[in-house]
């Protein structure tokens, strides 16, 4: 917490209130206490008071139960990171005291069920600590049914009484969070959550109030990474899709489930991954362009579809949220060792596109170019997010929804004629006609995934094979051209360049930030078009000593990451290195600095 | 808006001469002849069973009246798959064994379409096994015809699910030893609302099957025994008079919506019976998903997309 002290007097009666600009909550206990749900409603009122918000968790990969952790690191600035430390951490068990002390701030507070927690003697001066009976108040307060159930929102009582949290708003948020239930749930849970705020914390010397915000009272939506590339998927015009259960991108196929048939659309759950993309295709190919998605393990399933698509040139949109691998690997925990796959997965020459976006606001507007692209081009696109963005939870402007919105209806007005690989086209780009399409001429055209000529007739020759390649191949080239250089983050030049992509964007710009402060020359540059590279990014690494790619992958058999690979294959600079990890985690600022410096030295 | 680098664009479609007018669509139309329908020159070896289903497709183009454009035929790979090259129509060739997904793609996106699959028993039962269960249990709308051969002709001979036992193929040089898949009972335990048996050299027959197989209402299935001269040849004759064998027509009494008596001709002893096997109506996946839409679309009655996704994002504020 900045601008604040925790060294104080406990034994004050009246807490004194400090005020903040950011504070770091860890929450730890176990899955089914709700723990998501203290997160959820903390994170929504950031975004409803104009307060910058975000969100870490870690859940078991079992069925039910196991320890869990949500993170909600709240800002009236600007928040890039769900924090290294936590300033306050709220314990329900002693083994979420045991593992997750230690991501306490010296000086902070522990916040613990004294039902359940004994605290150690050794760690009593290094932090502060403040037990409550939660759970046994909580049976109290709902009137000792002996049943602990609700012991989350009690806990939110607790907090929003320490952070003065805006009461009204949370108890709405609480009403909204049980709307069309019994409406004894909401009572009860407003029960809980009114005993927690009047309780009196024993040795609370001081209580904590966040500054005004510093935005500029825009509205804003809270939501999930895979929530908002749901709805950006919607708002592009996606009105089919088709999917297998997998974690961690079963929420973004549940929800096109439920909400595309408000669209005219449907979403199919397949006895398969390779069925899903091919229902996808067929779907793409009757004119609209759709989706499937997975996760490692069913993207390497789909991959000789995608073949097709490249070949066929077929537009499709293929979601990775990519998890720990290979083979079923960690299925709940973050990493990006799928860019391989996802540039290069295949047999053959398959160019295809590949986007990775940074944030929960990326996901909704990447999913609207991965659209777009896919359309333009007549490609296939796989968008990459990470078990890191798609469960964190960050508010972001509302979007301009009717300007954003976009129709992609098929075009079925007819032709004299038609060529689907005609190769006089500029660049290469030809779009298909849909079935439905009355052609003058009465040559219909053939999709397919064996070489053919410009009508979709196989043929053996080599000169066309050469031909269809270099098509296939240029018109990604003539993506690349139009594809913008991000801007550096920082100075455009100094001793070290990170650069990052997908979710690390929030970590590697923080430690951007110290970094200047403590006068060290680093910049961040941050990709979202990983295939094609945009063109020019090879002036941008010149301005810099060191090219650092930090990414969370294992350097390999050859000592660099996939991105880093990547580079030095496209632009033979040994200059670029990486900083690699696969522990499962995001990454940390700290760690990014100190392997940095390390490697740079 | 400003995080699209790529904002929608109102996208010209290619492979055409831009400058020239679209076409009207014509008024009055003739039904297709085969010389309109027929494409490349099929790749077939002279003497294949799968040249009499390839003209009977365009004669029941012809005499249901189809329109060009509101055909789409689709394959996998393998002899048989190579159909839609020899159509003249929209088509696509898929990857082998997912010809029924990319059908159902189709299917469940355009209602106004008739979609035919074609192929072979290797794409049906072997690679593609899972998706004819999961077609069939699906009730997606399109018709299937399966050209068995028992035996891989694409890859020169080797042993396919439906090969007998016994079978000499270059994979079972000492003869087939697995048991062969029986493709009506397949059909019929997956859930298939339509299972007809018809073999090529049976022209009137098979035209038969096949129109009451795009009438149908649902996945409608036909096997259709078809010789591979080459790799496989007499594996019918016992079904065709004229090579001295019998063609046993399902019996007029069969109660075709009896699944157990299905079952019990699909049983028959080789060469086993010919005709319509089992018709009931069940919804289709494509009318279930049809009604959802209705359902929640009249929730959101009047208001555009962009208005549905505000509802959506007010409740996330």
């Amino acid at each position: 917490m900045s601008e604040s002290t925790l060294a104080g007097d406990a034994a004050g009666n009246s807490p004194q209130v400090s005020s903040v600009a950011e504070a770091v909550i860890r929450i730890a206990g176990n899955s089914q206490d709700g723990i998501q749900a203290i997160g959820g409603f903390l994170a929504r009122l950031a975004g409803r008071s104009e307060q910058e918000v975000m969100t870490f968790m870690t859940i078991p990969s079992t069925i039910s139960g196991g320890p869990s952790i949500f993170q909600v690191r709240i800002g009236s600035g600007e928040v890039l990171s769900a924090g290294d430390e936590a300033d306050v951490l709220l314990c329900f068990y002693d083994h979420s005291y045991a593992n997750h002390i230690s991501s306490l701030k010296h000086g902070g507070i522990v916040l613990f069920d004294s039902d359940h927690v004994k605290p150690s003697e050794e760690l009593l001066t290094t932090y502060h600590h403040i037990g409550v009976p939660i759970s046994s108040l909580t049976v109290e307060a709902v009137g000792g049914t002996g049943r602990d159930k609700g012991k989350n929102v009690y806990a939110l009582g607790l907090i929003a009484r320490m952070f003065s949290l805006d009461v009204p708003k949370l108890e709405q948020l609480v009403r909204e969070r049980f709307a069309g239930k019994d409406p004894t749930i909401a009572e009860t849970a407003l029960t809980c959550f009114r005993s927690g705020y009047g309780h009196q914390i024993q040795g609370l010397f001081q209580t904590f109030a966040f500054h005004p915000s510093e935005s500029s009272g825009q509205s804003q939506v809270v939501m999930s990474g895979n929530e908002a590339l749901a709805f950006g998927l919607i708002a592009a015009g996606v009105r089919f899709g088709a999917g297998y259960p997998i974690t961690p991108w079963s929420d973004i196929m549940e929800l096109l489930r439920r909400e595309l048939p408000k669209y005219g659309g449907t979403f199919i759950q397949t006895e398969d991954e390779i069925a899903a993309i091919s229902m996808a295709l067929g779907a793409s190919y009757a004119g609209r362009v759709a989706v499937t998605g997975s996760s490692g393990p069913g993207i390497s399933l789909k991959t000789e579809a995608l073949g097709w698509a490249a070949m066929a040139e077929m537009p499709v949109v293929v979601i990775d949220v990519q998890r720990g691998g290979p083979s079923t690997g960690m299925p709940t925990n973050v990493e990006q060792s799928d860019l391989n796959i996802a540039c290069f997965g295949g047999h053959g020459d398959s160019p295809r596109v590949v986007l990775a976006p940074s944030s929960v606001e990326d996901c909704f507007y990447t999913a609207i170019e991965a659209v777009n692209i896919a359309r333009k081009y007549s490609t296939p696109v796989l968008l990459l997010t990470d078990q890191g963005i798609a469960s964190r939870i960050e508010a972001f402007p509302y979007p301009d929804l009717e300007n954003v919105c976009q129709d992609i209806s098929p075009d079925f007005t007819p032709v004299a004629d038609h060529k689907p690989y005609d190769l006089a086209a500029p660049d290469g780009v030809t779009r298909h006609v849909a079935p439905g399409t009355y052609i003058a001429s009465g040559t219909y055209p053939v999709v397919t995934g064996l070489e053919h000529d410009e009508l979709g007739h196989p043929t053996g020759s080599g000169k066309l094979h050469t031909a269809m390649n270099a098509k296939r191949r240029n018109k990604l080239r003539k993506l690349a051209e139009e594809l913008p250089v991000p801007a550096v983050f920082g100075a455009p030049e100094g001793h070290v360049l990170l650069v990052g992509w997908g979710s690390s964007k929030g970590p590697i710009e923080e430690a951007v930030k110290q970094a200047r402060q403590h006068g060290e020359a680093i910049s961040g540059l941050h990709l979202k078009h990983l295939n094609p590279l945009p063109n020019g990014l090879e002036k941008v690494f010149e301005g810099f000593t060191n090219v650092v790619v930090v990414e969370l992958n294992d350097e390999g058999l050859y000592g660099q990451g996939q991105l880093c690979t990547l580079l030095r294959a496209r632009y033979c600079d040994a200059r670029i290195r990486s900083v690699t990890k696969t522990d499962g985690l995001t990454w940390k600022v700290r760690e990014i600095l100190d392997r940095t410096l390390r490697l740079t030295k | 808006m400003s995080n699209l680098a790529f904002p929608a664009e109102s996208l010209a479609r290619t492979g055409f001469a831009a400058d020239q007018p679209a076409p009207a669509l014509p008024a009055e139309r003739a039904p297709l002849t085969k010389k309109q329908t027929a494409a490349d020159h099929p790749t077939w070896c002279p003497g294949c069973g799968d040249f009499s289903v390839l003209a009977l497709y365009y004669k029941l183009i012809e005499k249901r009246k189809m329109e060009h454009e509101k055909i789409c035929t689709v394959a996998g790979i393998g002899c048989s798959s190579r159909f839609p090259y020899f159509v003249q129509a929209h088509g696509a060739h898929f990857i082998h064994g997912r010809a029924l997904s990319f059908a159902s793609g189709i299917s469940l996106s355009r209602p106004d379409l008739h979609v035919f699959v074609f192929g072979g028993d290797g794409d049906a039962f072997s690679i593609g096994g899972n998706h004819f269960n999961h077609t069939a249990r699906k009730n997606v709308k399109m018709t299937y015809v399966v050209m068995d051969n028992f035996v891989y002709g694409l890859t020169k001979k080797q042993t396919s699910p439906t090969s007998p036992i016994g079978f000499k193929s270059k994979t079972d040089v000492w003869g087939s030893m697995d048991r062969p898949i029986n493709p009506l009972k397949q059909a019929l335990a997956a859930g298939a609302t339509f299972v007809a048996r018809s073999t090529a050299t049976n022209i009137p027959h098979l035209l038969k099957m096949m129109e009451l197989a795009m009438d149908h209402d649902g996945f409608s299935y036909i096997e259709c025994l078809s010789e591979c001269i080459e790799f496989y040849p007499g594996a019918f004759d016992a079904a065709n008079p004229r090579k001295g064998g019998a063609f046993n027509e399902v019996p007029a009494e069969h109660d075709a919506t009896d699944e157990y008596a299905a079952y019990r001709l699909a049983d028959a002893a080789w060469p086993g019976m010919f005709g319509l096997f089992y018709q009931v109506q069940r919804p289709t996946k494509n009318t279930n998903e049809a009604k959802i839409v209705t359902d929640l679309r009249g929730k959101v009655d009047g208001l555009a997309d962009w208005q549905v996704l505000k509802k959506s994002f007010d409740r996330m504020k």
